[in-house]
């Protein structure tokens, strides 16, 4: 067994640790594994060449940007966050649980293109939450909105990762029976789906206390600013 | 005609081209270089397959080229310097109370149109279309309710076609070198896999722990898949890995685990790790970019209590429940 490809591995690591540029480290990283797995330089080339190619449709969101950047330059996120703000009982912590919900139910039917961080977290859902905690704090700080927006597409990613498995004609389900089948056990895909149940329930309560601890927090911090002015 | 995932590649790549040109006319050199490949890649991009198709690998290999002068480019991006206009921001308020709800239309045609025409491709009997494969088929669709949604926005808004290019120029300078970076892990991954960085991972692995104990199996199990999905990126890579190195001859093989359980919260432990790695760039440091966080790892930051909490449950529901 030749271990020295792993050396890509440290090369990642490295290049992460010393805040070099990522798209960079990823190249080098690609590069030493590749040369040090005994491929040749024009191999090496073609390998990086047909890959890079192989992955174009990762890009694809690139086609949503015409849209979102227009509906923005036309005042979408303001309107969102008015309407937010207009609606008393449409907290903070129930916009976010709402999306997640949403976004969980939407990714058991295979309906995950739906939404997603330049869809629907830019444009809607971050500039929604900063409302709904606006009307926590109408002053808050650039680091809590920071925050904030972060816990934003944090919920989404939560939303999509532990919704999605559930759903039987997805990726993840077909590549664990499609590995157990060629390594001669036969499962019923539908209990492989069964069996994501409990990690997505627990999914939704772990990011929805979050949410409201969050709502807590930011409560807690307005009482701290006004009790020492 | 046919319809052909193709078409979407080159609608791209014409967007990136308009892109690239736009920063050249502002002598932003190395941005219009950046872009400027990009572009070349997504138009040609099926000429070189089909020559490598045929023996000629000249073409991958300038292409592979490309690809490492995006990289050393990659690190002087700088962002255009966006003044923030009172101007822009009344327009901004204006259109917010003119148009209102019209707003979200052009919006949510991106994912109902996806929906509706990957819902009615199986039955239209046109140009090959109903036997195109689910994944291409999304791909089309997604492009096709892309170009519907800014016709709608345009029209919405009363903008041009150069007012879009602006747009979009400007989102993907906020993007940067971050849009690039899923594609560039997804090579690594594949390269990764070509030079049996995987087998070597699991070969170490299961040397390394006291095959006797069922509670280190797990251990060793639930740590790599977290490990390999951080340096992957990716659960779907790190997945047949672990199950090849430690999970089929150990946990299940020694330990009769049961394989329906053991293969979802497997999968949903490698999930964690997809929630703490930069690698899972179009996850985490994507949309760190998007929302102009300054930190591109605060995405993640906020992840982080999550990933812990369900790697916890899913070491508990192992456990108890994936042993009979």
């Amino acid at each position: 067994m030749n271990y020295w490809p792993l050396l890509g591995v440290a090369a990642v690591v490295a290049g992460f640790a010393l805040r070099m540029n990522p798209a960079l480290v990823v190249v080098i990283a690609a590069i030493v594994s590749g040369l040090l797995s005994g491929l040749s330089i024009p191999d090496l080339l073609t390998l990086l060449g047909a890959k890079f190619i192989d992955s174009r449709n990762l890009l694809v969101l690139l086609l949503t940007l015409p849209t979102i950047g227009l509906l923005e330059r036309a005042g979408l996120r303001e309107h969102a966050a008015n309407w937010i703000a207009r609606m008393r009982n449409f907290t903070f912590a129930r916009l976010l649980i709402g999306y997640l919900a949403v976004r969980q139910i939407l990714s058991m039917f295979g309906l995950t293109g739906i939404a997603g961080h330049a869809q629907t977290v830019r444009p809607l859902l971050a500039p929604m939450a900063e409302a709904a905690a606006e009307k926590i704090d109408p002053d808050i700080d650039l680091d809590e909105r920071e925050r904030i927006r972060a816990f934003a597409a944090a919920t989404d990613n939560t939303g999509l990762f532990f919704g999605e498995d559930i759903f039987i004609a997805f990726g993840a389900v077909l590549l664990i029976y499609g590995f157990y089948e060629q390594n001669g056990i036969v499962l019923d895909p539908r209990h492989i789906a069964l069996w994501a149940a409990p990690t997505a329930i627990a999914a939704f309560v772990v990011q929805s206390v979050r949410a409201l601890r969050m709502q807590k927090r930011l409560r807690a911090l307005l009482e701290r600013k006004r009790g020492s002015p | 005609m046919i319809l052909r995932v193709e078409y979407v590649y080159w609608l791209c790549g014409i967007v990136l081209v308009a892109c690239a040109l736009r920063e050249l006319r502002a002598k932003r050199f190395a941005h219009a270089a950046f872009w400027g490949i990009l572009a070349a890649i997504f138009l040609l991009g099926d000429a070189v397959k089909s020559a490598a198709a045929h023996g000629a690998v000249l073409p991958e290999q300038i292409a592979g080229v490309g690809v490492i002068a995006l990289g050393l480019i990659a690190g002087f991006l700088r962002r255009a310097p966006t003044e923030e206009s009172a101007a822009e921001h009344e327009r901004r308020a204006a259109g917010a109370s003119r148009l209102g709800h019209k707003l979200f239309m052009p919006a949510l045609i991106i994912p109902f149109g996806t929906l509706v025409f990957t819902l009615l491709q199986p039955f239209v009997h046109l140009g090959g279309i109903a036997d195109l494969g689910r994944a291409e088929a999304t791909l089309i669709a997604l492009g096709l309710a892309c170009v519907l949604a800014t016709i709608a926005a345009m029209q919405l808004t009363r903008s041009s076609v150069g007012n879009a290019i602006a747009e979009t120029g400007r989102l993907l300078d906020a993007l940067s070198w971050a849009a690039l970076l899923p594609m560039l892990l997804a090579m690594l991954g594949a390269v990764f896999a070509a030079t049996g960085v995987g087998e070597a991972i699991a070969h170490l692995t299961a040397a390394a722990i006291p095959v006797q104990s069922r509670l280190a199996c797990v251990l060793a199990f639930a740590a790599g898949m977290v490990a390999f999905t951080v340096i992957m990126g990716n659960a779907f890579a790190a997945f047949p890995v672990m199950m090849a190195g430690v999970g089929l001859p150990l946990l299940i093989g020694q330990h009769h685990a049961q394989a329906a359980a053991l293969g979802a919260l497997g999968m949903l432990t490698g999930y964690c790790g997809t929630l703490l790695t930069p690698m899972a760039a179009n996850f985490n440091i994507v949309p760190a970019a998007l929302l102009e966080l300054r930190d591109p790892n605060g995405v993640i930051r906020a992840q982080v209590p999550t990933a812990l909490w369900l790697l916890a449950i899913n070491l508990l529901l192992i456990w108890f429940f994936a042993f009979p």
